[in-house]
């Protein structure tokens, strides 16, 4: 078997200019993370201030620890990591422990992705299941060259409300673009718990948005 | 396991299954359930459509930026960690 994750060449220069001192390599790093650090570090811990401290702590773990880096793990997911593990003992300390739930069980709570009432009843005799009314059209108007700055303040919004597993896997996978397969090792999430909460995640924020959508046709 | 397998899909069957779908999980015969379906309910077509677009908009979501403060701090920090390094 070769090595799960092989660093780039790419990653070991940034690695080198990092043990070497260099300013530049730390901000591209600090730059390019810190936002979904503190998303993720929100997801364990739902205060801000602990966030911000928690991810302040994990660069400082990541320079103290980049002499030892062994690059079995890509850079990023070393990093991200160290900040869960940091978030999680945080959390323990601070008894929010109630945020890990879905993180850990999200199937122990069924939610679906559509009120049900929007569906015909099972007993209905030939459309069972089926929408019990026509759907607004509004997927049009969220094409891209005609969404205005408030509908993204809406969907931002929505995105801050979700539950935080939710949030956090939605915020890794679809904000900053994550493959499903980084995500679950920081996570630590099968592949399946991980598609149930984005799943999950992405039906609340098309709920989000249809429901505006609605009250600005 | 369950007569699903046998039956058309329905629209709440299908807004479950959409993201394994999407994310290309779904096993075969589901996803040709899937597919027929979608070919005549204009609603879950709409439907895609919209789970679609929403996956667009969030990938425009700006990230937000650190504080200036956090980013002096941390630099602060690495500058300590580097000196410190250098006066070993």
């Amino acid at each position: 078997m070769t090595p799960v994750a092989q660093i780039s060449s790419a990653e070991a220069d940034l690695i080198d200019r990092l043990r070497g001192g260099d300013e530049a390599a730390f901000v591209c790093l600090v730059n390019a993370y810190s936002e979904s650090l503190r998303r993720l570090a929100l997801a364990f811990v739902p205060i801000e201030a602990v966030a911000e401290e928690v991810v302040q702590e994990t660069w400082l773990a990541v320079l103290t620890g980049i002499a030892r880096f062994e690059g079995r793990s890509s850079v990023k997911t070393w990093i991200f990591k160290i900040l869960a593990n940091r978030a999680k003992t945080r959390a323990l300390r601070e008894k929010r422990t109630i945020n890990f739930s879905e993180l850990d069980h999200p199937l122990e709570r069924d939610e679906p992705a559509v009120n049900p009432a929007r569906f015909l009843p099972a007993s209905h005799p030939t459309w069972p299941g089926h929408w019990a009314g026509p759907l607004d059209t509004w997927s049009a108007s969220a094409e891209d060259a005609v969404v205005g700055r408030e509908t993204m303040d809406v969907l931002q919004r929505g995105l801050d409300r979700l539950p935080p597993a939710q949030r956090v896997v939605v915020a890794l996978r679809d904000v900053q673009g994550w493959p499903s397969a980084e995500v679950c090792e920081v996570l630590h999430l099968s592949e399946a718990n991980q598609r149930v909460l984005l799943h999950r995640g992405r039906s609340r924020l098309r709920g989000v948005l249809e429901n505006y959508f609605k009250d600005n046709a | 396991m369950n007569d699903n397998t046998q039956r058309e899909m329905a629209c709440q069957e299908l807004v479950e299954v959409i993201t394994d779908y999407l994310e290309g999980t779904l096993a075969e015969l589901d996803r040709a359930r899937f597919e027929t379906h979608l070919a005549s309910c204009r609603a879950c077509q709409e439907y895609v459509e919209q789970m679609k677009a929403l996956v667009r908009l969030t990938g425009k979501l700006t990230v937000r930026s650190l504080e200036p403060q956090t980013v002096d701090s941390l630099l602060g920090a690495f500058r300590r960690w580097r000196d410190s390094k250098t006066g070993l």
